[in-house]
């Protein structure tokens, strides 16, 4: 039985008239990796922002290993955000931000020099450890931005968007560097809008949707919530119509296309396939607007 | 499933984190590296004044005291005009930071964040005091001959950085309250023009009279009249305490809206 690193209960929170958070519940094992999934604006950040410290919620009750907002400082201890936007200083070198970042965590001027050293090797930013952050590239300010997340060791990492606008060979690399942190024991909560980024790396996932988390579970276990087996029907053109889920079954099949047959033309093309991780995230957002408009 | 945790050495530690002294000193330390690394800006807020100075004295001064006495008379001011202008950058700092989301990171770290702040105060003070000693260095080339004992030259000291740091403190605010760098930038203009509306350039009792009323209840002919007065030996009366009473007022002002607007921008956004 492990013990929980991240904890929430209904928590709340509304921009003026926009509702953004309506009670969203969360239970992260320490030690796992978590995604949140959604779409844009659906309050991912919002919620990143209040488990981080950096927005207070109006209602709800958080705890991060343990410590509940109020105790921020012990928080604070526990946690570091690497949020949606690079949080970099421009003007400074990669080496003067690490650096600058261990002091700040209590590092003597000679450890943090050591782990920023370290840090510029792992996170291949030797070349330019020594030039303004101004001229690098997104992807190497990315990689800052996360080297300086790890600057000294916390039990939780917050990831909002880590791989947004990374080409696919960064991707991967930050996988396994998530990865990697899990393996030695830290317990990584991240947001994502790709379902692939999702289902590579999360024991758990969840999706939020219309302020609440409409479904939690492994990748699989939000598969099968579709049926074995997906329908995809194409026109002619080779454009899909719609997705029918089924248990794979002749007769199920059989009688789905029979009720369809009208409304379809007849030039229609028939695939079946295992669910994705895609269709769970429509299904569930359609859902939610059904619930939403009735 | 996954229960790797337990007595491993690294992320299960509470973290330790930086003393409020050394919180300080980083940002203290950030905020000179920045202001190094801008050195149009650092250039300009030195040069400005003493170009000023130069117009004044060459070419205003004749006509404003044709007796060439004009010199003494103008330096109080441009080193005034020299602080004002040198720490209206301090919103352009304070704001970079508050809208880039690299407030965000320190505010997740355990430390005090306002120390941001100070540390852009503290960064506008020794740059405008280095601005300030080269103006009167370049005073004391051009003619300017001050009368004041060490000790009036350490009161005018004192009243240099009192001013210094409530309009740099006041900037902060500003910066803390508004949207965009480019935004905070321009309310720097604004002081610029204060002292031309006081004693700075031509005495008070030169101006049309609803320009007087103006120009004397203003902070900085106050402050302006007991500089000079200090340096040069003219009289101070009662100038000195509304200087220093207008500096704290101010500077009181400017701290508790800084912090307050510090609170709201960093906790609800
Ligand atoms: N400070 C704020 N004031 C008003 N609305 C906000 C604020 N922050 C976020 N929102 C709104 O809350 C919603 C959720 O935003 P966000 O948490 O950034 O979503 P996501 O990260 O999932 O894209 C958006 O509609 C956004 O406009
Ligand atoms: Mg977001």
């Amino acid at each position: 039985m492990s013990n929980l690193a991240i904890e929430a209960k209904n928590v709340r929170k509304r921009f003026g008239a926009h509702d953004v958070l309506q009670g969203v519940d969360l239970a992260v094992p320490e030690g796992s990796i978590y995604a949140l999934l959604g779409p844009n604006g659906a309050g991912k950040t919002t919620l990143i922002h209040i488990l981080s410290t950096l927005v207070e919620p109006d209602e709800g009750m958080v705890r991060i290993c343990g410590h509940e907002l109020a105790a921020a400082s012990m928080v604070k201890r526990s946690i570091s955000l690497t949020g949606q936007f690079a949080a970099v200083d421009e003007v400074l070198t990669a080496r003067e931000n690490l650096t600058m970042a261990g002091r700040l965590c209590g590092l003597t001027r000679a450890e943090a020099r050591a782990r920023a050293e370290e840090l510029l090797a792992r996170f291949d930013l030797e070349s330019a450890a020594d030039k303004r952050v101004r001229t690098y590239s997104g992807g190497m300010r990315r990689r800052l931005d996360l080297a300086i997340s790890l600057v000294t060791p916390r039990p939780v990492l917050f990831l909002d968007e880590p791989t947004t606008g990374l080409d696919t060979m960064s991707r991967r690399t930050l996988w396994d560097l998530i990865r990697s942190l899990k393996r030695q024991g830290v317990t990584v909560f991240l947001t994502t809008q790709y379902l692939e980024e999702a289902d590579q790396l999360a024991d758990t996932i969840a999706v939020l949707d219309g302020g609440r988390i409409v479904a939690t579970g492994t990748a699989s276990e939000l598969k099968t919530r579709l049926g074995d087996e997906v329908l995809e029907l194409r026109d002619g053109r080779g454009s899909l119509i719609r997705t029918l889920s089924t248990d794979g079954s002749l007769q199920d099949i059989r009688q789905q296309l029979n009720e369809l047959a009208a409304s379809v033309p007849p030039d229609t093309r028939i695939a079946i396939r295992k669910p994705s991780l895609d269709d769970v995230f429509v299904a569930l957002t359609a859902q939610e607007k059904e619930r939403r408009s009735s | 499933m996954m229960t790797i945790r337990q007595h491993q050495s690294g992320p299960q530690q509470t973290a330790k984190s930086a003393s409020l002294a050394v919180t300080n000193a980083v940002f203290i330390g950030r905020s000179l590296r920045l202001s190094l690394r801008n050195p149009e800006a650092l250039i300009m807020a030195i040069l400005l004044p003493i170009l000023l100075m130069l117009m004044f004295t060459y070419v205003f001064g004749g006509a404003i005291d044709p007796s060439g006495q004009y010199v003494h008379y103008v330096v109080p001011g441009i080193i005034l005009l020299c602080a004002g202008f040198g720490s209206s950058s301090t919103a352009v700092d304070v704001t970079q930071d508050m809208t880039n989301g690299i407030i965000d990171r320190f505010r997740t770290m355990p430390i005090s964040s306002v120390c941001v702040i100070t540390g852009h105060v503290v960064a506008s003070l020794a740059r405008n005091l280095l601005a300030t000693f080269l103006v009167i260095g370049v005073a004391l080339l051009v003619g300017f001959r001050p009368t004041a004992s060490l000790w009036e030259w350490l009161a005018a000291l004192g009243v240099i950085v009192l001013f210094i740091l409530t309009f740099t403190w006041l900037f902060a605010a500003i910066g803390l309250v508004t949207g965009s760098p480019a935004a905070a930038g321009s309310y720097g203009f604004a002081l610029l023009f204060l002292p031309y509306l006081s004693s700075a350039f031509v005495p008070v009792s030169t101006m049309p009279g609803w320009l007087q009323g103006v120009a004397s209840r203003q902070p900085i002919t106050p402050v302006i009249e007991t500089i000079r007065g200090l340096l040069t030996g003219t009289p101070i009366h009662n100038q000195a305490w509304w200087a220093v009473g207008w500096c704290a007022a101010i500077l009181l002002v400017a701290l508790v809206w800084s912090w307050a607007a510090f609170r709201r921008r960093a906790g609800r956004r």
